[in-house]
């Protein structure tokens, strides 16, 4: 059984702490899940409580017991004492923002998804200032090629959360990663790999999943202007992630 | 071609290229006629490696990555072959070539010049010899044929679970997890659908045990895995065989014929109600399909990514079902445990480590080649009985183990103390530690699957710092970010990968900060700029970097 079916059942309930901050959890249930349930916030990119945990960012990376773990994929554990806000692992989730900066090619002043972006609203919210480590400025191209959706592969960062949308919501299997290593990158399953030849329509969960720019619904617009977006107004451990907002534009 | 087996398979072009990019020997554009890749292990290296990479590369007048125009040869390099002990070594279109030198290279281009096919090429081209050294409780042993399996039904299955316990037999992998522990937690399993896997991708680099066990002892590797079949009531089993041992798989599918033709497999084996199949899985190029539940994602048919543990792959594990991984090695000891009892076997080694275990050896010695001792042998004796001396230091277990300096040379091989999948590599004082160190680097970036973001982006990373730092561009800072970097991928990587990646720059950082800090330009020493003290969490951290850290981030 999976740890979202378990905690969906319900089952037992038992307490385990976050920064010294006692919380419920049921059993099966993540470290991620239960805090976001308990509203406790930790900074993550590629969990959707939507969809199978992934894993992959590490930026919920928390200790317990001298041991790193990542909530998002870490059941909750009676007792379990677990520290998330200290000093240590915000220095450690900025390093691996920068990380994510430095891998793609982010030009936040130019990017329509600015202010309404979850990497750089968590980079903001952890303290992440200009990358100090050396640009990788990859060579990745944008598809335009739909007429309802855009993806610019200069801004993803490879968190499978559009691949995971299109296969467990929409019942599709639109994007794939291929590759390993520093070139692993997303591709699209069509028979030309552009966009406008897949499945995907705009209405689909995969469209607005995306917690960067990567992939744009074009015609839906984002008409909200900077300033009044969600991360202008409220810290994202206030404001929540980019897939709650976008499920209501 | 693609587009062929897409429709074949009936899957989306795009899946074939997400798994055909995967894997380093699959491409997706045709290669040349010959394909030759030449190891670049640091053994293969220390043997000369780039000067004939270099004289071939020459010779064929075709540039190091790519195929030639006319389409005859490409060239490239491929991560360590498993032939350490008889480098450099190579492989051309999938066959093994070992002990390269000039002469042969010489040879080689005439071949292929001349449009020779490859199976009519030299014999001792592809010679692989085993190079038994020392024999100890397993290789001097020898078992009949299905003699494991006649012990386990005449004393009882459970009985003979036992007795696995009892000999304590941990995990040759690498990790050590306890054997008998591993076998019970399958069997206990509601899901009766299980399967065995034995794990034959022995990637390490430096590691080639498993190669001469697969040569010359593959019935009573297969008897442990029918054996573990019939304990854990498992119906089928899978030999993951790293690509680069292609060349032993007729030879392997042979051992399984004769079993079925002995009523060892298939069937009512042993005349029980117990009917066991295993079939060989060829891997294609990846170091980390060696970590089981890659492995396992590898037999499925598709990229080789760690999952997430739990649950482990004794409850969850090939198409969800439970399923047992084992090393080549731990099949082998079981299979003989099986004969000789419990006892027999944990009355050698130590306490926490029963038994012996087979090294690898390779490196600055005069005998290099298998050797087996009892756990609990020191570092020097292994040293002594291999011909080495003027030793600068030993790589233990591999670039994602140890290194130690030749004032620990009294350490002892153990769970304990220094644990090993098998790989061990001699360095004299001829060598230089930055070489080592960056030869593994690349390793690890090349190898990372790409999945996490520590790992993929961190040791990419790690390579861009080091190069900086080894031309001479590197200030003090530089190399505080160097420990820091690499502090952060232990601490946040997915899987075993990336946690003991950055283990070469953390134990020769800690061990010999004055050679890295000779790299530095010398106008960036800021003055009153504290180098040692900065570098200090990587010493606490190295020193952190004993067997037990190391157990809690292998594979288990
Ligand atoms: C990156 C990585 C590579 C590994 N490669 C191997 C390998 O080549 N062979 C192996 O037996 N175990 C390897 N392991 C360990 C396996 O995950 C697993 O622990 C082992 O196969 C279990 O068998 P054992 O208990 O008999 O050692 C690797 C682990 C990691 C993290
Ligand atoms: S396109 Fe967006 S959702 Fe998809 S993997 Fe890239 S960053 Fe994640
Ligand atoms: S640590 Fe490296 S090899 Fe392991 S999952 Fe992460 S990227 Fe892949
Ligand atoms: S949110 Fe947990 S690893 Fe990405």
């Amino acid at each position: 059984m999976n740890l979202k079916a378990a905690a969906r059942l319900g089952g037992r309930i038992g307490h385990f702490s976050i920064d010294g901050v006692r919380l419920p959890f049921r059993e099966g249930q993540t470290i991620m899940a239960a805090a976001m349930e308990a509203g406790v916030y930790i900074p993550h990119l590629c969990y959707n409580p939507e969809f199978t945990p992934h894993g992959s960012c590490r930026l919920c990376v928390v200790r317990s017991n001298g041991r790193h773990l990542a909530a998002c994929t870490t059941p909750a554990a009676e007792g379990l004492e677990v520290e998330s806000h200290t000093d240590e692992l915000q220095e450690q989730r900025r390093e691996l923002l920068q990380m994510l900066f430095v891998e793609g090619n982010h030009v936040c002043p130019a990017c329509e998804k600015s202010g309404a972006c979850q990497l750089q609203a968590v980079a903001y919210y952890c303290g992440m200032l200009a990358p100090e480590l050396t640009y990788f400025y990859p060579q990745r191209t944008v598809d335009a090629s739909h007429p309802d959706i855009a993806i610019d592969y200069n801004r993803c960062i490879l968190c499978e959360l559009c691949v995971r949308a299109s296969r467990e919501a929409d019942g599709k299997n639109v994007f794939s990663i291929a590759d390993r290593g520093i070139h692993a990158h997303l591709q699209i399953n069509s028979s030309t790999g552009k966009l406008r030849d897949s499945d995907l329509e705009v209405t689909d969960k995969a469209a607005h999943v995306c917690p960067t720019g990567a992939i744009l619904p074009r015609n839906l617009g984002y008409n909200i202007p900077i300033g009044k977006r969600p991360y202008d107004q409220k810290p994202i451990s206030l404001a929540g992630d980019v897939a709650d907002h976008e499920e209501s534009s | 071609m693609l587009e062929l087996l897409a429709e074949k398979l009936h899957i989306p072009r795009t899946q074939v290229i997400s798994v055909v990019e995967f894997y380093t020997f699959l491409h997706t554009r045709p290669q040349g006629e010959y394909e030759i890749l030449i190891s670049d292990s640091i053994t293969d290296q220390m043997l000369g490696k780039q000067q004939l990479m270099d004289y071939l590369a020459g010779k064929l007048q075709v540039e190091v990555g790519t195929t030639r125009k006319d389409g005859l040869v490409s060239l490239d390099n491929t991560s360590c072959t498993g032939m350490c002990d008889q480098g450099p070594a190579g492989l051309v279109n999938g066959q093994v070539l070992t002990s390269l030198d000039t002469g042969k290279v010489d040879v080689l281009v005439d071949l292929m010049t001349r449009r020779v096919p490859v199976t009519e090429w030299p014999a001792d081209f592809f010679q692989v010899r085993d190079n038994i050294h020392r024999s100890g409780l397993l290789l001097n042993d020898s078992i009949g044929k299905g003699e494991a399996l006649q012990s386990a039904f005449a004393r009882g299955l459970d009985e003979t679970l036992q007795e696995l316990e009892n000999a304590g037999l941990r995990g040759r992998g690498g990790a050590g997890f306890k054997t008998a522990m591993k076998w019970r937690f399958a069997k206990q399993e509601q899901e009766p659908e299980r399967y065995v896997v034995c794990n034959a991708d022995e990637g390490e680099p430096g590691t080639f045990k498993d190669r001469v066990l697969l040569n010359s002892y593959a019935h009573e590797m297969f008897e442990g895995m029918t054996l573990c079949a019939a304990i854990i009531g498992a119906g089928k089993g899978f030999l993951y065989l790293r690509g680069e041992y292609q060349y032993l798989y007729e030879q392997l599918q042979q051992v399984l014929q004769q079993r079925r033709q002995s009523g060892l497999l298939g069937a009512n084996i042993g005349g029980q109600d117990f009917n066991f199949d295993i079939e060989i899985h060829l891997g294609a190029g990846a170091y980390i399909c060696g970590e089981e539940s890659a492995l396992i994602e590898s037999l499925e048919g598709r990229r080789g990514i760690p999952r997430n543990r739990s649950p482990y792959p004794v409850s969850q594990g090939y198409l969800g079902k439970p399923t047992v991984v084992n090393n080549v090695e731990t099949f082998v000891a079981a299979a003989k445990i099986a004969v000789h009892g419990g006892d027999w076997f944990a009355a050698r080694g130590t306490s926490q480590s029963r038994g012996s275990k087979i090294l690898s050896i390779s490196g600055d010695c005069r005998q290099p080649g298998i050797y087996e001792y009892d756990f609990g042998v020191s570092i020097a004796e292994i040293l002594g009985d291999c011909g080495a001396d003027d030793v600068f230091g030993v790589q233990i277990g591999g670039p994602s183990g140890t290194f130690i300096g030749n004032a620990e040379l009294e350490r002892r091989l153990a769970f304990e103390d220094l644990a090993t999948g098998g790989s061990f590599i001699i360095f004299d004082n001829s060598r230089n530690v930055l070489d080592i160190v960056q030869n593994f680097t690349d390793f690890f970036a090349h190898e990372s699957c790409g999945f996490c973001t520590p790992c993929r982006v961190g040791t990419a990373l790690l390579k861009k710092q080091f190069d900086k730092i080894r031309q001479g561009h590197g200030s003090a800072g530089d190399l505080v970010e160097l420990e820091k970097l690499s502090r952060l991928i232990k601490n946040t990587s997915h899987c075993g990968l990336g946690q003991t990646a950055v283990n070469p720059i953390l134990t020769t950082l800690e061990r010999y900060p004055e050679l890295y800090q000779s790299q530095l330009k010398d106008i960036s020493f800021e003055p009153g700029f504290d180098l040692d003290g900065s570098l200090e969490t990587a010493r606490k951290l190295a020193r952190r970097n004993d067997p037990a850290a190391h157990l809690a981030q292998g594979g288990e």
